[in-house]
Formats: structure tokens, sequence, C-alpha cells
């Protein structure tokens, strides 16, 4: 049974298809390897029991034409699930479930996907290590006491652990990306306005955009297809043609133009990860793309710019938490004392932090220095990008600055751990599509990730070059069960 | 002070002050559902009945435009004769309340959706223009209850959500007086335009009041305070007297005025300090991100342009123009969709041989006197204006006299009975046979002989007792005129 878990999710889907495996047997094998994996503490919630059930009755009555026929499928914390307890990874939302279903998961439970969890993320998804969720730490299945990445961190450690055949998160500044980079999967973040982001927890609304994370291209597209909807109840969701991502899909770019924009190569960038994005080029031309120098000229202005805008927009969003009409209360004196015990106690560090500087760069007197310009440079950030869009058809960038680290190593500098997402910041700010595939490993046979980024709609071509890229760079995981011994 | 015109002047010393106003009105759009939800608006609901989880601010719930509340408020622009922006912008207001569940108000605050545009008002000295500065749209918090629980504070968010126009005057406003038709005149407009009730009991229509004074003649504004939530003519009225007095004392005695926010207390008729500039909320507004920018084509303006009923000042002309009504009394009839409605059925009702004093007569008259005696409005009516118009005819073609007229209107208010049937059954038919009329005076001259020669002798006021014998003696029912006429012929 253990070989179902490794399958990815097209070998699965087709194995189910062809009835050599059934849903109900695939939920079991999930389950019982997370039985062996709560070293790894990926899930927040389990939803174990009811996924045995609705796997059963899939099997009893299967819908075969479904394009997640009774896939068994945990996701990332963050999205509301109805009936089934959604914490954000704080302790804010602790006792906290929701009546609804967000329009992402709705989707996917309409084509046949069977909740099988729920997975543990940096609370409210700030934090590029899951270093910050109320819930705990979570281990990166690539070596003990490495953290997998975040803020979707559990879900990438669910994946590389084989505890999930594929996953969704959500990505604000790099959360989908680089933990995909970090554990050796793939994960994409679609552009604004593809997924609704209606029923997904807020963190920075004008940046948050869900997408799928899996162990190859091919299931990154599949999941696009079911996840990415118009969706009139979020007002800035996007009506426009989507395509068939998975049928469409090919090997073939020949004559596609890559860009490699010089002011990626920052400072102090660890050689290897120079060295990675040379191969990367090599393997993009091996696929007959055609390679052009470019230039992002406002790239080093993306990290203040986006730790501008995201704790603004987060400051608003998490005002709501407020113990007045669900999740965690504090009693206090009166109405302001109840206020501040409950949001002190509800959350963590990082969020008030967060919390601290978006309420500041807002304040009147510091509103035009500070959001306003932070809005400015956005926009010439974006202007970078459409005019780099007129020469290349995609960008070639690593995904981040440097493999997975250790728990407890950044921890207490902030703005190091923020560096993490140099890379992944402009794509959001931007509001473009961006995939993260492995593409080798560092010194300590760590994995690393390349970036591909792509036009505004234009996922095809980004999971196109991915799907070709991934092919030549040929990239296995070496992952050993250590958890388990 | 005079009372025969709307100024409002205070003398203090050798000092004459006047009192410079601004009201910020929150009017509720009429609208079946929320700003940005689907949630009912109804009135008096049991507390939380009407909330969704967008209004009680759930994670990951996602506000969307109500395109209905967005066209009512285009149309309220278009009733101010108002700049209609073709892109406006929702912004955050943040602030903590456990009646406001987001944390934030979504309101417009740099790009409201309608800009500059005026109102007039007909004042006794003549029409005032008052300037209006912007109407934006914004949602209305929840409503925190204070005094049921002992302990606790409890909250009802049916009216969180609920779509509010905040239109926002020019400092144009100078008395009491003036306030009031200001008031009166929106909501005229915007009962025309059906985008809201105006109904100041269930709190459609509650204004902040910006109070500053100055002396008369100078042209710099004096530093205002703000009366936050007012929610009547009246008490505004108060509000604005004491703020103007307690200013203007504070000015003679050398003291400086504080910009502040101020509350009326209307039991004790007083304003009072609630929070001082310094202490004022920092909002933090930013624009929400949750929504795009609002974007309304002129074709859009348009075709709402082309849904806007007749408003007030144009069925005023028209009502002078066409029926030939007195500026004073057009103003009444207008001022309220409903009277105009009223009016102008009894009109058509009244049909080719219309006499339009009567008309505007009895409503101004007769009616108003019932519907204020009954407290009830002119839509609730207890006579159709098809049964009034009739009545006006009857006494138009002489059929009755007005003075029956008025005893049968009475008799109509049960029921809003048709006044035939009661000239009918009650045998109430004027009496206007020349020849029956001349033999009953003939007998009342005959039976006060007297009298008749004392009248002869130049005691004219005498003619008015004949007048009353004939008509006592017909019943009351005898034609007036004709009695008078055969009375100055006999005498």
């Amino acid at each position: 049974m253990s070989e179902i878990t490794s399958l990815t999710l097209y070998e699965l889907i087709k194995n189910i298809k062809e009835k050599k495996i059934s849903s109900n047997e695939a939920a079991k094998s999930f389950v019982d390897r997370a039985e062996k994996s709560k070293k790894i503490n990926a899930y927040v919630t389990e939803n174990f029991e009811n996924c045995l059930k609705l796997s059963k009755e899939f099997d009893d009555k299967p819908n075969f034409h479904l394009k997640l026929p009774g896939i068994p499928i945990a996701v990332k914390d963050l999205f509301c699930t109805n009936e089934v307890r959604t914490t954000a990874g704080s302790n804010i939302l602790n006792n906290f479930v929701p009546t609804y279903e967000s329009t992402v998961t709705q989707n996917i439970w309409n084509e046949g996907g069977i909740l099988l969890g729920k997975l543990n993320c940096d609370e409210f998804a700030m934090g590029s290590s899951n270093e910050t969720s109320f819930f705990g730490n979570v281990q990166n299945p690539i070596a003990e006491d490495l953290v997998p990445g975040g803020s979707s961190g559990g879900s990438s450690a669910a994946l590389a652990a084989n505890l999930t055949p594929v996953t969704i998160g959500t990505d604000t500044g790099g959360s989908i990306r680089q933990p995909a980079s970090f554990t050796g999967t793939v994960g994409l973040k679609p552009t604004y306005g593809s997924c609704s982001r209606y029923g997904i927890v807020a963190f920075a609304s004008s940046l948050d955009q869900a997408g799928p994370m899996s162990k190859d291209v091919k299931d990154s597209s599949i999941l696009l297809e079911v996840i990415s909807s118009f969706d009139k109840k979020d007002s800035t969701s996007i009506d426009f043609k989507r395509n068939n991502y998975s049928s469409e899909l090919t090997r073939n770019i020949k004559g596609l133009k890559i860009g490699i924009p010089k002011e990626y190569r920052v400072d102090g960038m660890p050689d290897e990860i120079e060295k990675l994005w040379k191969k990367g080029i090599e393997y993009a031309k091996d696929c007959g793309a055609e390679i052009i120098d470019i230039s992002l000229p406002h790239t080093s202005y993306a990290l203040p710019t986006y730790y501008i805008v995201a704790p603004a927009e987060a400051s608003s969003n998490l005002a709501r938490y407020d113990g007045v009409k669900y999740g965690l209360r504090s009693s206090g004196k009166n109405l302001i004392d109840m206020y501040e015990k409950t949001r002190s106690e509800g959350f963590g560090e990082e969020v008030k932090r967060r919390i601290m500087i978006g309420t500041y760069v807002l304040s009147s007197g510091y509103y035009d220095a500070y959001y306003l310009k932070a809005q400015k440079v956005r926009q010439l950030i974006k202007q970078d990008f459409d005019q780099a869009y007129n020469k290349v058809d995609a960008i070639l960038t690593p995904s981040t600055p440097s493999s997975a680290f250790k728990i407890g190593e950044k921890s207490n500098d902030p703005v190091s751990m923020y560096l993490n997402d140099i890379f992944t910041v402009p794509v959001n700010l931007a509001g473009l599509p961006g995939i993260s595939i492995p593409a080798g490993v560092d010194k300590n046979n760590y994995p690393l990730g390349l970036q591909i980024i792509g036009k505004p709609f234009d996922e095809q071509t980004v999971l196109n070059i991915a799907y070709s890229m991934e092919e030549k760079i040929n990239y296995k995981n070496n992952i050993t069960d250590w958890w388990m011994k | 002070m005079s009372k025969n015109n709307s100024e409002y002047l205070i003398e203090r010393n050798d000092n004459v002050y006047e009192v410079v106003i601004g009201l910020e009105v929150h009017a509720q759009v009429t609208s079946n559902s929320k700003l940005f939800s689907s949630s009912s608006t109804k009135f008096g609901a049991e507390p939380n009945t009407q909330v969704s989880l967008v209004d009680a601010a759930f994670p990951g719930m996602l506000p969307v435009i109500n395109e209905f509340c967005v066209k009512q408020a285009i149309k309220t622009g278009i009733g101010l004769r108002a700049k209609i922006n073709n892109k406006s912008v929702f912004d955050r207001k943040n602030y903590f309340y456990a009646d406001l569940p987001q944390g934030y108000q979504i309101s417009q605050y740099k790009y409201p959706i309608v800009g500059e545009g005026n109102v007039i008002l007909d004042m006794p000295e003549g029409q005032k223009q008052v300037g209006i500065e912007r109407l934006h749209l914004e949602q209305d918090a929840g409503k925190s209850i204070h005094d049921i629980d002992p302990s606790n504070t409890l909250v009802d968010l049916n009216r969180s959500g609920v779509a509010l126009m905040e239109i926002v005057s020019k400092p144009d406003l100078r008395s009491p007086d003036e306030v009031n038709a200001y008031i009166k005149k929106l909501r005229s407009i915007m009962r025309y335009l059906g985008t809201c009730d105006g109904n100041m009991q269930e709190g459609s229509l509650r204004a902040d009041v910006n109070v500053s004074v100055r002396i008369k003649g100078s042209k710099d504004l004096g530093t205002r305070c703000e009366i936050k939530n007012v929610n009547s003519i009246k008490f505004m009225q108060l509000a604005i007297i004491y703020e103007a007095n307690r200013q203007v004392d504070l000015i003679e005695e050398g003291q400086e005025i504080d910009q502040e926010t101020r509350l009326f207390d209307t039991k004790k008729n007083e304003t009072r300090s609630m929070r001082s500039k310094e202490d004022a909320h920092d909002y933090r507004y930013f624009p929400d991100p949750d929504l795009l920018p609002l974007q309304v084509t002129d074709e859009f303006i348009d075709k709402l342009k082309s849904e806007i009923p007749e408003l007030p000042d144009d069925k005023k002309k028209r009502f002078i123009d066409e029926f030939k009504v007195s500026p004073y009394d057009a103003t009444i009839l207008v001022s309220d969709i409903d009277t105009a409605k009223y009016f102008e059925e009894v009109v058509a009702k009244m049909g080719k041989n219309r006499d339009m004093k009567l008309a505007v007569n009895w409503i101004t008259g007769e009616l108003f006197a019932v519907l204020n005696q009954k407290n009830i409005e002119i839509a609730q009516s207890p006579i159709s204006a098809k049964n009034l118009a009739k009545l006006i005819n009857l006494i138009k073609n002489g059929t009755i006299s007005g003075k029956i007229a008025k005893t049968i209107f009475e008799l109509m208010l049960d029921g809003d009975i048709d006044p035939q049937i009661i000239v009918e059954e009650k045998g109430l038919k004027q009496e206007s046979d020349p020849k029956a009329l001349e033999a009953l005076i003939d007998k009342i001259i005959n039976d006060n002989r007297e009298k008749a020669i004392e009248y002869k002798q130049g005691k004219e006021k005498l003619f008015g007792f004949f007048v009353g014998q004939a008509m006592k003696a017909s019943g009351g029912k005898a034609n007036p005129q004709l009695i008078n006429e055969i009375l100055k012929k006999k005498l």
C-alpha cells in the first residue's frame, strides 16, 4: 500500500479511474502514513474519519468523469472549510468552525476531492518558516530540524512526506513558492484574480492568491484547472477565459523568449544559487527557449514596498478578530480591556509586529511617506514587468536566495527572515503568475528551486516552460522517512 | 430678532454675531438589501436576524457592491444637481467598536461618488441656494444596547452594513429656520426620487451639525464644533441655538473656542464635549483592497437621468404656470411628494370645469387639519382624491354651499363615502330655485317688517340678519349667492 502515497496525482487519478485502486484504499494509505508521521506536525486538524467515510461513499457511487475522482486532499488551514475547524495557525481562531466553504476548496470537492485535513501554516500566513504557527513547528521531510518554508509549510511538508497527493496553499509574498523550493516540490502562484479569495482567511487582500502545490508540474496543471474560477463573491476575481491547463500542457517551448533579470543577482547571494540559475538557463536553452537579458530596475524596492503594503492591509484585515463575534475571547473589565487581552493572548509575536507596522504606516502624518509611496513604487515594479514582457514571454529566476535553514536559525531575526522573499515578492506586487520547480541541491543536499514568472493570465506558458525544464532537470527528492524511525 | 424672516442673529454688548452651519446628513438608502451583502434591511426585525456572514465579518468574507444602492446614490446626486463622478473609491475607516464587526467601516473618503451640487430653499424672504459639497456611500454600523443587561453591552447587527448616503453641505446655512428648510427639502427630494424614506423616527435620516459663529459681515469662518448624530429637526435647531450662544459667550469672555466633537443632550437641551481635536480618532483611511474602484459610464448616468421623476422645484414651477396656483400654495403642495400626487389627482378628477383655488383651500385647509388631528400622512388620507374632487365639483356647480360641504366632508371621513351619495341620502342639495327662495324671503321680510324698515333707513348690518334667517329657514340649503341677490332686490 505504501506506494499509493508516493504516486503523483495524475497517476493516482489514473489508477482510480482504471479501478486498480479504490478511493477508500487511497484514503486509508494516506491516513495510515499520517498516523506514522505525527512528528512532521503537518496537520492542525485531521479529518481522517470523515475522509474514510466519504471515500467509501465515493466507491459505492463512483463518478469517474470528475477531475479529482475520490482523491483525498489535505489543504492549508487558511481555507475555511464547512464544519471543519479553521485556525489560520492562530490561537485567536483556535476554536473557530466555519459554517461555510471557501470557493477554492468547494471547487475541489465539486470535482470529487475529499478533505483529509487542515495543514499547519504560519499564523495568518505571516512567516517564511512555519515557525510563527500557534500549533508548533513543522519538520521538513528533507532533514530533521529543517524548516519546511512558509507560510504554507504544513502543505509543503505534507506533500514532500507523501501525506497528501497534492495540496493547496496561499501565496502573499512567496508562501507557496518558497516552501515548494525548500521541500523539492512544485508550487504555483496564479495571476491575482484567478482563484477566488472568498472564504480564505485574509492576510493582505491585494496580494493573497491561492494556488496548487504538487509533486510535479503536471499535477499543478490538473489542480489549477480545478481551483481557478471566476467568482462573483470576490470583487477582485477576474472573468477571463481559463485554459484547460492539463490537456493543453506541452513540453514544446521552442522559440519562447525567456528573460534573465540582472537585478536578481543580489549582493551576498550564495555561489550555489548563482550556479543553479546558470544551470537553469542552460536547461531552458536545451528546451529550445531563447534567453534574453532583461532589466527590472525597481527590483530592490520590492521588499520594502511589500513590507509596507502587506502589513498595512493585514493591520486592517485582522481588526475583526476582537473577541466579540467568534474565536478566542479573554475576559476584561470593559470593552477596551477585553480587546487588549484577547488580542494580546490571541496573536503571536510576528502577527503583532506586522499589525504594529501596518498601523504605523497608515497613520495620519505617515500615510503619504509610507503607504502612498509604496503604492507608487508598486506601480513602477509592475511597469518593469510590463516593459520586460514586450521583449520576453517569461522570466527565469531563482526561487529563494538560499536553501532551507534550521528551525530557530532565523526566528529571532525578522529582517533576515524577510529577505527569504526577495525573489518571490515582486511577483505578488505585480499580480503575476509564478511557479517554483525543484532544480538541484546545495552542498547539504537540500533542494533548491527555480522560479518561472509569466505574463498576467498566462499560467499555461509558465506551466509549459516548467514542464519542459522539469524533464531536463529530472530532479528527485531523496526522502528517507527518517521521522518514522 | 424679527420673525418675518429667517434671520438668526445673536447680540451681545455691541456685537452682532451670525451663526454658520454646515450639515452632514446621513440618509439611509431605500434598498431591500445592504450595501455589500444580500441581507434584508427591513426595519424593526428581531435583533440579529438580518445578518449575513459578510455583515458579521466572518473570516474570509468579502464585500460585493450592491448595484441598486449605487444607482440610488447617483439618482440622489442628480436630484441635488450635482456632478456625478465616473470613478469613485471605497476606503476603509479603521476603528474598534463592538458594533463594528469588521473593525473598519467601508466608506468613500477621497473620491466620493457625487461631487458638488446645490439645493434651493424657499424662505419667507425669498429663495436661497445652499451648496452641496459631496455625497458618498458608506456602511452603517450595528447598534450597541447598553440598557438591557446590567453588566453587558448587547449588540444588534441588523443595521450593520446598511447603505447610507452621507450628504455634506457647504457652510451656507445661517439659522435654525434654514436648517429646518434644508432638511425638509433634502427629504422631499429623496422621497420624490424614492432613494430615502426620510423617516427620522426610524433613524433613516440623521445629521452631524457643524456650528461656528462670527461677527456679522465677517468673511472668515470661526472655529467650528461638530455636534454628532442628531436625529430630529427640532433637536438640530435646539442644539444650534445652544451651541451658537455658548460660542458667543466664550468669545465675549475673551476665550478661545476649541475645535471639538460634541453631543447634544436632549433632556437638558445642551451640548457637551465628547472629544477634543487632540483626541480625535486616527481612522487610518486607505482604499479597501477587497473592492475595485467603482466605475460608472456616462451612458449609465444618462440612463438614470432619464428615469428621474419631476422634482419639487420643477413641479412647483409647473403648478404655478399650468394651474395658476400661487407660489406660496405651490411650495406647500410640492413639499411632500404624496401631497403633490394627491393634489394632481384631485385636479385630474375635477375635470374640465375645475376650480384650483377651491382645490388648494380644501387640501391645505380642511384635509390638512384632519390629517394633523389624526396624526396621519396624506397617503393614509381617509378621503380619497377622487371623492374630494367630487365634493369640490359639487360646490363649484352650485349643488351645495361651502357650508354644507363642510358637513358633508365630516360625513365622508367615515369610510371615504361618495359626497354625491351623502347629498342625495341626506337631502342636502342646495336650494337654487329663485322662485322658491323668493317665496321664502318674502315670508321672512313679512315676519320681520320692523327690521326691514330699519335696514332701509340705513342700518346696513341688519342684512346679515336676513341672510341668517333665510339660511335657517332653508335648513342651510339655500344658495347663499341667490339669497344675497334676492334680499338686495326685495329689501
